[in-house]
Formats: structure tokens, C-alpha cells, sequence
């Protein structure tokens, strides 16, 4: 049964003297309890708008949004005690130290002061910020306020944690320090639903993913579907030498079901096939008379990042173009 | 790791989800808020500077720079400013919360806070008792400035006690204007820079400096009808720092009524600004 449903969610915005932004055009999701929902897509395809509206910040235009059966946009005030969030960017309070502002949002979860201060001092030790205990946030990194708001998310246990881009800008060892957290909420049951641009990300932390782009679901499944849905194998080969370049990419066209890729440096190809072994010893084989040597052959699955390319049209790492709008 | 289960787990029934409507909750969450802007003004020392030396270096400049020159039929300068002193600070007072209501919105705190289960009054509340707190400061700093450079109340200690809580109440409901506008503008600096505009004149162009009766016809008919004017002339009269030929001089019906004017006024701001802001604030999210 879906406990986080959305059905045909529109919202748009309109700029003044711009077009109208369709942030959300028909967005439809289903989330069962107790799994990990992730939502990946590029800057600007509308994840934030989602995650807003979910955690009743903005109401859709149009469509319905629902946690458990109850209606996000006319019954927020029964959806937000069941709910912990962290959004794209920090939200704490500068003036306050890690411990003040955690202690804050138990009070308004209205734990009781002993239970709030308790809940504050065990998250500031869980997270590791004993350094931002005492100390106004100002002067932290974005790091370290970024894990404020994520303990700050999870004051209370919610029965929904949304997370809006948890790990952008974290450092490798935050990142896996966030992703250590975030299975474990699981494993004690709580439903998550989780933004994020790297599909390594949503590879690894989430039970169903949700590629969208301009507002709406384009494909969704587990990682393993998502490649198969992009079809067939890869053939990649890695030449030692960038002359026999011209020869391989020839190679590679008569036997592969689409144009080869060329890497930038000019030593790596890769071509989609139908039938996978059979073909690699046919191209091998040509290769081997042609006199071209070679570093590495092999077969490979379709990564997401493949997947991406190919449902979109556009890399999934479009990272920049995207940042002042986002 | 330990998250507390059962014990904080609110049921969909049960008291958690209840509870923000109870009077107590309300309480409590506009008490935590309130905190907030507390530890705040206590860590941003200029704020506390600006509260308390600012209104001290007035009642000093105009009871000695200005008392010389400007003479007041039939009183002492000194009396007469004292209560035009007291309305601009607690005026200028007021428009904390605008800024830093845009300022919550720029920081995204304020989607931390929408997305709580707490009354959606309470940010708010916290933050006009913040600038109440703020005035109330001052009003003591000043008060005991301007006794000491030899301002008198020649009335009652209740009427003078009913004129400090006058000059605060109409601040404090300014306050919930300024916060409105302060979350429509979104932007601290312009917030600030348009109340100075706005306030600048409003203050200057009123009877807290200077007697409206001396001022040139146009100046005049907008000084009368300042709301300043008739919250200093109330301040003035319950401080018995009006002079009794400077009595009836105007015969505008806000000064020749200032306090129902200014009782009328505070109640016309919150009647007005007060829901106004709580649901603007329920539907805000930072960009
Ligand atoms: N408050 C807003 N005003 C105008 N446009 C907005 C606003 N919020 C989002 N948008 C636009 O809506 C689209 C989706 O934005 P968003 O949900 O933030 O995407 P994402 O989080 O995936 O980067 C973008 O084109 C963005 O520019
Ligand atoms: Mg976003």
C-alpha cells in the first residue's frame, strides 16, 4: 500500500516578465512505508519543488499530494508532527550554538524541556559536532551546518524523513558519515525520501528510483531495472595506443546496435550490442588481425549515467548551468 | 544509534498531533520563540548598543545643544522634547522585526520553522516581543537619562507609567507591521532602508521636536494629523510636560484627543496586521 502518493502534482511559477515555470508538471509517485524513495534528476528539474510540497511549505496548483492518506496541502497541521525535514540548503538558526538550536526544534516538537535537552545533547555526540556544542553556527562550515539541520530533521523520530539534496558539498568522508545515518533510520523503519544529483547516490542508499526531469517521473525502478531499461550491453575497450583509434571506432560501428562513443582522451570506446559475448569475440577478432592492441576489453551493464543520457538527452551532471536557479 | 521510539513517536491521534492547537502549546512555542530573539540580542552586541547609547546621546544633544535655542512658551525644552525623544526611539524600535523577519526568510530559517509543529503565530510573536524587549530597554535608559539632566514628570506616577505604556503598546503594533512588510520585501536591506523613509519623516514632521504650531501651514496640517504627533501630545499630557498655554493651541481632533487617537490606532494595526502576518507567514517558503 502507497503511504507517500502523489498524483499529477502541478505547480508553476511565474517569474515576473518571464514565462511560466512548470516546477512541477505532473508529478506522479508512489512510496511504500518503510522504504527509500529517491528522486534524481539535474538542477532545475523540479526536486525541490516536490519536497516542498510534501513537507507543506507550498501548496500545488493543481493535483494531490498525500502522506498516509492525509492530504499535504489541507491537512498539514496533522502531517507535521509525522514528519522530519532537511532542505537543500541549512536551515538553523546563526545566533544560536549546534546544542540551542537543536534544543529549539524539540520544544516545537514540543518534547518537554529535559526530553528536548536529552534528545539535543545525543544528536550533537551521533553527528559529532561537539566542536559546534557551545559556539553560534556563524562561524561554521557548510558542513557542519548541514549536519545541524540534518540532526535537526530527526529531533523526533519522524515517520517520513525528506531529505533535499543531503550530501551536495559534503566531503567524501561526510558523505559516507550521511549515508551510515541514513540506512540506519531505515533499518529502524522510518520511511525516507531522498533528493540527490549523483546517481551513485540513489544507487546505493534507495529501494525505487524516480528519474524526473521538467516536473514529471521520465522513468522509475530499482537501479537494476533502470539499466535494463536502457537495454542491452556495453562493449568498452581501452586502446594503448590513440592512433589505432580510427580503426576501432570502424570496428566497433559495424558491430554495435548505435554510434560508439569516443572518450574525451581518446582512448576509451564503448558501442551498445545486441547479443553481448558473441559479438565482443567478433570485434576481438577483428581487432586482433587488424594488429590493434589493446589494455583492456570487456562487457560491461549500462551505468546510470547511461541511463540518464539516454532518457533525457542531456548528462546527468549538470551541475553548473543550473546553481543560481536552483 | 538511539532514536527515541515509542516515547516521542506521535501517533496520528494521539496528543502530538493535537496538541499545537492547545493554549498551552501556544504558550510554549511563542515562548521558545521569544527565547530565540533573546539569546540573539544578547550575542549581536550592536543591537544592545544601539538600544541603549543611541537613546542616551539624544536626550543629551537636544537637552543641551538644542534647549539653548528652541524656546517653548511657557516650559523648558528639556520637559517639552523628552516625550518626543521617548516616541521616535520606541518608533525606530518597532522595525527590528522587519528586518529580521526578511532576514529568517534569506537565512531559510523559516522553512525549518513551517515545517514544525508549532503554532504558526508563535515566530512571529517572538519576534514583536523581541522589539517590546528591545523598548522597554530603552524607555528605562532614557528615563533615567532624562531624570538625570533634570526632565520631570509633573503629573502622577500612574499617568506617567500610563504614558510609557502607551508610547510601547504603539510600537509593539507597529512591530506587526513592520514584520508584515518585512516578509513581503524579503530583503533586509530594503526593509530598513524603506522604514528610514518612511519613519524619518513621520518623526521629524511631527510635534516631538519642535511645537506643530510653529511649523509652516502645509508641515503643519501633516504634523497634526501624524500619528506621532498624537502618540507624543499623549505621552506629553500624561508626563505633564505640556505646557498650559501650549494647551489648545491646535484644534485638530487628534491632538486635541490624542490618546483615544493613539489607542484607536494601536488597535486599527493589530486588528489589521496581526492575522495579515500569521497567514502571510503560513504560506512563505525561502525562494
Ligand atoms: N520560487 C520560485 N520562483 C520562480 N521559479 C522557481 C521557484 N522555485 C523554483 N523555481 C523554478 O522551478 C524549477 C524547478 O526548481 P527546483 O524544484 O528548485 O529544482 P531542483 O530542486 O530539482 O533543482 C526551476 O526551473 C526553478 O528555476
Ligand atoms: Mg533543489
Amino acid at each position: 500500500m502507497s503511504f507517500i502518493e502523489a498524483h499529477e502534482l502541478v505547480k508553476t511559477y511565474s517569474p515576473r516578465g518571464g514565462p511560466t515555470v512548470y516546477a512541477l508538471n505532473g508529478l506522479n509517485l508512489d512510496v511504500p512505508q518503510g522504504t527509500v524513495q529517491a528522486l534524481l534528476g539535474p538542477n532545475g528539474a523540479g526536486k525541490t519543488t516536490a519536497v516542498k510540497v510534501f513537507t507543506t511549505l507550498i501548496r500545488p496548483d493543481s493535483g494531490s499530494a498525500t502522506i498516509d492518506g492525509i492530504d499535504v496541502g489541507t491537512h498539514g497541521d496533522r502531517i507535521r508532527p509525522m514528519i522530519g525535514v532537511s532542505g537543500q540548503y541549512a536551515a538553523v538558526d546563526e545566533n544560536l550554538t549546534g546544542f540551542e538550536n537543536l534544543d529549539m526544534v524539540g520544544r516545537l516538537y514540543h518534547l518537554g524541556a529535559r526530553a528536548s535537552r536529552a534528545r539535543a545533547t545525543e544528536l550533537i555526540e551521533l553527528f559529532e559536532l561537539t566542536e559546534a556544542q557551545n559556539r553560534p553556527v556563524k562561524g561554521f562550515s557548510g558542513g557542519m551546518r548541514r549536519r545541524i539541520d540534518l540532526a535537526g530533521a530527526i529531533v523526533m523520530r519522524p515517520r517520513v524523513l525528506f531529505l533535499d539534496e543531503p550530501t551536495t558539498g559534503l566531503d567524501p568522508r561526510s558523505r559516507l558519515g550521511m549515508w551510515d545515518i541514513i540506512t540506519r533510520l531505515v533499518g529502524e523503519g522510518t520511511t525516507v525520501f531522498l533528493t540527490t544529483q549523483y546517481l551513485e547516490e540513489a544507487d546505493r542508499l534507495a529501494d525505487d528510483i524516480a528519474v524526473i526531469d521538467g516536473g514529471k517521473v521520465i522513468a522509475q525502478g530499482t537501479a537494476d531495472e533502470l539499466k535494463a531499461s536502457v537495454g542491452g550491453q556495453r562493449i568498452e575497450l581501452s586502446l594503448v595506443s590513440e592512433a589505432d583509434s580510427a580503426v576501432a571506432l570502424e570496428v566497433l560501428r559495424r558491430h554495435g546496435s548505435d554510434e560508439p562513443v569516443l572518450s574525451a582522451e581518446g582512448r576509451t570506446l564503448a558501442v551498445r550490442v545486441a547479443e553481448g559475448p558473441a559479438a565482443l569475440q567478433r570485434v576481438l577478432a577483428e581487432l586482433h588481425s587488424a594488429d590493434v592492441a589493446l589494455h583492456d576489453a570487456g562487457m560491461r551493464r549500462p551505468t546510470l549515467d547511461d541511463v540518464f543520457l539516454t532518457l533525457t538527452g542531456h548528462a546527468a551532471s549538470a551541475d553548473s548551468e543550473g546553481e543560481a536557479a536552483a | 544509534m538511539t532514536v527515541p521510539a515509542t516515547a516521542h513517536r506521535p501517533s496520528l491521534d494521539g496528543p502530538a498531533s493535537a496538541a499545537p492547537s492547545s493554549l498551552s502549546t501556544w504558550f510554549s512555542d511563542g515562548w521558545v520563540a521569544t527565547k530565540r530573539n533573546m539569546i540573539k540580542i544578547k550575542r549581536v552586541p550592536d543591537i544592545l548598543v544601539f538600544t541603549t547609547l543611541q537613546p542616551i546621546m539624544f536626550v543629551l544633544l537636544f537637552s543641551y545643544v538644542y534647549a539653548g535655542v528652541i524656546d517653548i512658551p511657557g516650559s523648558d525644552y528639556k520637559e517639552f522634547i523628552m516625550a518626543g525623544i521617548f516616541a521616535q526611539t520606541v518608533v525606530f524600535g518597532s522595525t527590528y522585526s522587519g528586518s529580521a523577519m526578511a532576514q529568517d526568510l534569506k537565512d531559510g530559517i523559516i522553512d525549518r520553522f513551517r515545517t514544525l509543529p508549532m503554532s504558526p503565530s508563535a515566530v512571529l510573536i517572538g519576534r514583536t516581543n523581541g522589539d517590546l524587549f528591545i523598548n522597554t530597554v530603552s524607555m528605562v535608559v532614557m528615563i533615567g537619562t532624562g531624570l538625570v539632566v533634570g526632565w520631570r514628570v509633573r503629573s502622577s506616577l500612574l499617568e506617567a507609567l500610563a504614558g510609557v505604556a502607551l508610547l510601547l503598546f504603539f510600537a509593539y503594533a507597529l512591530s506587526w507591521v513592520l514584520a508584515f512588510l518585512g516578509m513581503c520585501v524579503r530583503s533586509p536591506e530594503v526593509i530598513n532602508n524603506v522604514s528610514f523613509l518612511v519613519l524619518f519623516p513621520l518623526t521629524f514632521i511631527s510635534n516631538a521636536f519642535v511645537p506643530a504650531e510653529s511649523l509652516p501651514t502645509p508641515l503643519r496640517i501633516f504634523a497634526e494629523y501624524n500619528p506621532v504627533s498624537a502618540l507624543v501630545q499623549s505621552a506629553r499630557e500624561l508626563f505633564g510636560n505640556v505646557p498650559p498655554e501650549a494647551r489648545g493651541v491646535s484644534d485638530a481632533w487628534t491632538i486635541q484627543n490624542p490618546i483615544l487617537t493613539v489607542l484607536i490606532g494601536i488597535v486599527v494595526m493589530l486588528v489589521i496586521f496581526v492575522p495579515l502576518s500569521i497567514r502571510k507567514f503560513s504560506r512563505i517558503s525561502t525562494r
